[in-house]
């Protein structure tokens, strides 16, 4: 197996690494960088939980060969609260709608929202709902029956609301 | 990208909207108002809180959402190596030679290990029930293989990529056989395990209906049979099966483990090991979905912890999707024939069910599903039913529980009714208002023993009533047939047994033990665990409503194995109802200790004694306010400011035994639209009515329901595990094993009707329903869209191509056999039943000579060892038998214990009763014949009908 030196930003911060060829970006992310929250659910394409965000695009991190990210600046899901543990926007309103139960295909999810939703990572114009919903198709949850997830979606389609409703 | 068909989703609301259908809107049904906690908690002196009942955000969520959460693969330790399987690739044959040279030489591999290198530890395959398998299940093929996927061997290496490399390079010669896959070929074919007399795995009831219940339903005006065919599931949780496993010193094997509970685990292990309880520490922190698959583990896990006792070095393995979808046992494959009679009104007169399920080759259990008949009728007024209920070793992956194993009772009835309903000419709320048990009607004992006190179903159903206009649906039905738009409204109720304790060895209690910290801050440490529950939370809010304290100062500890107690954790929808008791009667004690010592500290009576916010204080008097922190500093620190006799700190513990059977109770509305072009199913509006008794928190209880919904959806309209003839898994990705993905799952609407149990707290269980009621619900909805073209054969999944045929009158599918349970009197006579040892030809009995006696002490007197085949599994019986005369005297013994019996014996033939306590009380009726050295017959054993039993002489 030939090895290969590549160097990228993961979460800011800037990584050099030798790696085989044949490792794909999550495992290179997940074994090599410690980014455990990178969660291989079915390496095929299908459950989307391997999500990350590569130069602002999310990509499912099972089917990118690590190689191919040579120069890239990738941001996973342990890269987007901020210091003080305050959850990112995507990530508080799945928590205030109950919008996951075991957590494994969760950081995909969110990866996916952020995505689309935050403006230091999306080129367009925020998702309408049937957009962002149209993306999530894209991933399996096994647990919520996608109930928390949905309402977290239409509320990220349409920001005024986050927040405004009663906390318990 | 996933599962293509189905279109649902954010439409539907609007989609509803469009066709007038004459619905409340959605925010007229919103849950939250229906909310209030229904029991007044019992300490009226703890004012604060309040928590339970309250949709508060999970404690278990920031750190998942972070990616900091804790999964097996998560963990890695210095010196790990990696585990792959080399797995076979045939679904029957003999091992003839292992070819390992070229992998061993592969730079990086350590060890191939094969079931020779293992054998030595002499592992006991145990059942959930810790009831040793039938046949001999080895963590590795034994010299043969029995289904496509089965590992071989396996290959210890650096990386899991060099361990998949030198897997791939093991040369593996078989002896081919043609397979056995389908429940009707394991009728007919010779056994596919050596040793065995047939393919049946399990059996019970009776083979020939009884006179009475036939003579019953033939005089029935109304006889309905109803056949279900029940694909292949396989559970999927999103997180596969994995275990690292680690030794600290010579003897503490620490495992991190994918599981349902640490505890159940720590037990398997250490009883099919045979290793000592103290030596087994099992780690379970995170673990993304369980759904029954992670009860306890199985080969592949086994093989790892040998295998890592051989090598003495950490080893993980991961399983892959494709592993898991192949080689991971899997749920559901079954059939049923249902036979009801019905009177002029629609009453039910009489009932009997035959019903197979595919076991595989190595069951976690070898299963005949019981409870599909102890439950099919448990809700209705059904005077009398009958089964005879099989299970079927095949060469295809093992079985294992999926949500709701018994799911196919409610499944067959509730569609059942609906066929009834139409042929009858009667409304299908109608014919289960005439039938169901209602509050009124309790307590009451079912056809089937199980007594009912406070099931709601009826009550339920009336709820979704009032939720959903009947009426108007059915003209916007009728409205939009004329424009050749076929809606359709599916109708199912049901009971669930939950939080079952006290009849099965491992269905336990639970253990809370809580302290209130030196600072103030509560820690609690229970025996549940989480795949998702959020049990965390739910018990959090108890603690902080019960203790008066805030929320955010509760932490809640579990899944470790060497913190709390035993408990089976997520397995029958019971841990929000016994550990919600044990929590509550936790909190209590504590509560009650806390204030026998501030008002020792306060000059006062405990009555007086408010805690509040984490503020202790005298009632009427606001001055004498002190800190929980204070009183337990006092109660840690200072032991001369403590009442007499007062065990200093402030900490308390309770297991609480809850009722044997707690019951939660559902009614379920679903409307479709199937296009008649495509055969596709749109869901347009979904209401669920349910009553789960006291909700800790509604939005986890929603989530729990939603889940089981999404999954049944699954079940009804797109999953399906298959194979070729060959036994080739031919869905070994989810590119084609489909599962629901969020544009196949509608917005779910809640009616919570919150009736509290008799359990402490009033919770009721519900981690299963929404998978047990989901299926008939939606197939009821469909079969009623399509009603003008005739009937829908309940064959799931109900996909398009099969539709399609109803809907245009011909077979479109590809050919498929038919089931193998056809309605009970031919399945009964089948020639491919068992050969009954009890149908033996009668043996001459001799005179009653001293010497015939003699003769017949000879053969029958002494000791027996001998195997009945109970719903648990098979259970190892030793028996000791006198004769005199024709009177039989003697013990069986077990390890529940000996009891003694009398009978009769009549030359070869024996016959005696036991009466016996567990799982319920009933008299086992044993009729056994002596051939030599063996024995065989049956055991009747009251409703649940025969079992076989069999014997040697010890």
């Amino acid at each position: 197996m030939s090895k290969h030196t590549i160097e990228l930003t993961i979460n800011g911060r800037r990584h050099s690494s030798d790696v085989e060829a044949r490792t794909s970006l999550a495992d290179f992310l997940r074994d090599d960088a410690g980014y455990t929250g990178v969660h291989l659910g079915c390496e095929h394409g299908v459950c989307g939980a391997c999500t990350v965000i590569v130069d602002g695009k999310a990509v499912r991190s099972c089917l990118m060969l690590a190689v191919q990210t040579h120069g890239s600046d990738i941001t996973t899901v342990e890269g987007l609260a901020a210091d003080d543990g305050t959850l990112h926007t995507v990530q508080q309103t799945l928590q205030d709608e109950h919008g996951l139960q075991c957590g494994f295909c969760t950081p995909g999810i969110v990866m996916t929202m952020a995505a689309l939703t935050d403006e230091s990572y999306r080129s367009q114009a925020n998702p309408t709902e049937e957009q962002l919903l149209g993306a999530l198709s894209g991933h399996i949850c096994r647990c919520t029956g996608y109930q928390g997830i949905r309402r977290a979606a239409k509320k990220l389609a349409n920001p005024v609301e986050i927040y405004s409703g009663d906390e318990s | 990208m996933n599962a293509p068909t189905q279109i649902s989703g954010p439409k539907a609301t609007e989609n509803i909207q469009e066709t007038q259908l004459a619905i409340k809107s959605e925010s007229q049904l919103e849950s939250k108002s229906e909310n209030k906690p229904s029991e007044k908690p019992s300490h009226d002196a703890i004012t604060s809180g309040r928590y339970i009942g309250q949709r508060v955000r999970r404690k278990e969520d920031p750190r998942l959402l972070t990616g900091r959460g804790q999964f097996v693969d998560d963990i890695s330790l210095p010196g790990q190596l990696q585990v792959a399987f080399a797995r076979s690739p045939i679904a029957r044959g003999d091992i003839v030679a292992i070819n390992m040279d070229i992998a061993l030489d592969v730079p990086g591999v350590h060890a191939i290990y094969t079931q020779q290198d293992l054998a030595c530890y002499n592992v006991d395959m145990i059942s959930f029930f810790l009831v040793s398998p039938e046949v001999e299940i080895t963590p590795l093929a034994n010299g043969r293989v029995a289904y496509v996927g089965e590992p071989v061997a396996l290959v210890i290496a650096d990386s899991r990529a060099i361990a998949e490399d030198a897997a791939s390079l093991i040369e593996v010669e078989y002896a081919e056989q043609d397979p056995v896959i389908s429940i009707r070929d394991a009728h007919h074919a010779p056994p596919i395990h050596p040793g065995t007399d047939d393919n049946i795995a399990a059996q019970m009831g009776e083979e020939d209906i009884d006179e009475d219940l036939e003579a019953e339903l033939q005089r029935a005006p109304h006889l309905i049979t109803h056949t279900v065919v029940h694909q292949r599931i396989s559970q999927s949780p999103m997180e596969t099966r994995g275990v690292l496993v680690t030794f600290d010193g010579s003897e503490e094997i620490t495992l991190y483990i994918t599981c349902q509970s640490p505890h159940m685990v720590a037990r398997w292990v250490s009883i099919a090991l045979g290793l000592p309880p103290a030596a087994i520490r099992v780690i379970a922190k995170d673990v993304g979905g369980g759904f029954g698959l992670k009860n306890h583990p199985w080969k592949e896990e086994t093989a790892v912890i040998l295998a890592a006792m051989k090598l003495r070095r950490p080893l993980k393995w991961i399983e892959d999707r494709y592993e898991n979808l192949i080689g991971a046992n899997q749920a559901r494959e079954q059939e049923m024939a249902l036979q009801i009679g019905f009177d002029h009104d629609g009453t039910l007169i009489a009932s009997h069910g035959n019903y197979s399920c595919n076991n595989g080759a190595y069951p976690q259990l070898a299963e005949c599903n019981i409870a599909v008949h102890m439950f099919v009728w448990a809700a209705y007024k059904m005077p009398t039913y009958g089964f005879l209920t099989r299970g079927w070793y095949t060469n295809t992956v093992g079985y294992a529980a999926y949500r709701g194993p018994w799911a196919m009772e409610t499944l067959i009835r509730e569609t059942a009714l609906d066929v009834a309903a139409r042929r009858i000419g009667l409304d299908p709320i109608e014919i289960r208002r005439r039938n169901l048990v209602t509050l009124q009607d309790q307590p009451t004992t079912s056809c089937m023993e199980i007594p009912l006190e406070d099931v709601t179903p009826a009550e339920c159903l009336e709820k979704l009533l009032t939720a959903f206009d009947v009426a108007a649906f059915r003209q916007e039905q009728a409205a939009a047939r004329e424009q050749e738009r076929y809606l359709g409204l599916g109708l199912a109720t049901y009971i669930e047994p939950t939080g079952a304790a006290g009849a099965i060895t491992t269905m336990t209690g639970e253990l809370a033990q809580v302290r209130i910290e030196p600072t103030g801050k509560v820690t609690a440490t229970m025996s549940t665990h989480s795949q998702g529950h959020g049990t965390a939370t739910t018990m959090a809010q108890i603690f902080a409503d019960r203790l008066g304290v805030a929320y955010e100062d509760v932490t809640v500890f579990e899944g470790d194995s060497s913190r709390g107690g035993f408990s089976p954790g997520a397995a029958g929808s019971r841990q929000g109802v016994i550990a919600g008791g044990a929590a509550i009667k936790a909190a209590e004690l504590l509560a009650d200790k806390t204030k026998l010592l501030a008002s020792h500290l306060l000059d006062t009576t405990p009555d007086n004694i408010l805690i509040d916010n984490g503020m202790v204080s005298v009632a009427g008097q606001p001055d004498k306010t002190r800190s929980l922190a204070d009183i337990a500093n006092i109660a840690y620190g200072e032991p001369d400011r403590l009442p007499e006799d007062f065990e200093p700190g402030l900490e308390a513990q309770y297991r609480y035994q809850p009722p044997p059977m707690t019951f939660s109770s559902a009614a379920n509305a679903c409307v479709v639209e199937v296009d008649s072009d495509t055969g596709f199913v749109k869901i347009l509006r979904w209401i669920s009515s349910e009553d789960c008794g006291t909700p800790i928190n509604p939005a986890i209880v929603e989530g729990q329901i939603s889940g089981g919904l999404a999954q049944a959806i699954g079940m009804v309209l797109l999953e399906e595990v298959g194979f070729d003839e060959r036994g080739n898994p031919t869905t070994a990705t989810y590119k084609d094993y489909h599962l629901p993905a969020i544009s196949d799952v509608p917005d779910f609407e809640f009616v919570h009707a919150n009736t509290p149990s008799q359990s402490v707290g009033g919770m009721r269980g519900v981690g299963e329903g929404g998978a047990i009621i989901g299926a008939p619900a939606l197939v009821n909805a469909i079969a009623d869209a399509l009603s003008p073209f005739g009937e829908v054969p309940v064959e799931l999944p109900l996909t398009p191509v099969k539709l399609l045929s109803v809907i245009e009158g011909r077979d479109l599918s590809r050919k498929t056999a038919a089931p193998a349970n056809t309605p009970a009197q031919e399945g009964n006579t089948s020639v491919a039943e068992p050969v009954t040892p009890a149908t033996a030809p009668e043996p001459a009995i001799a005179p009653a000579t001293a010497t015939a006696t003699n003769t017949v002490a000879a053969v029958i007197d002494g000791d027996w060892k001998m195997i009945l085949s109970t719903p648990m599994g098979p259970q190892e019986i030793s028996g000791h038998f006198e004769t005199q005369g024709d009177l039989l005297s003697g013990y069986l013994s077990s390890p529940e214990g000996q009891m003694d019996f009398s009978g009769t014996a009549e030359g070869n033939n024996l016959k005696f009763d036991l009466k016996v306590q567990k799982p319920m009380k009933i008299t086992l009726k044993y009729n056994l014949t002596v051939d030599g050295d063996k024995l065989a017959g049956k055991c009747k054993m009251g409703i649940f009908g025969s079992a076989k039993v069999s014997g040697e002489r010890a």
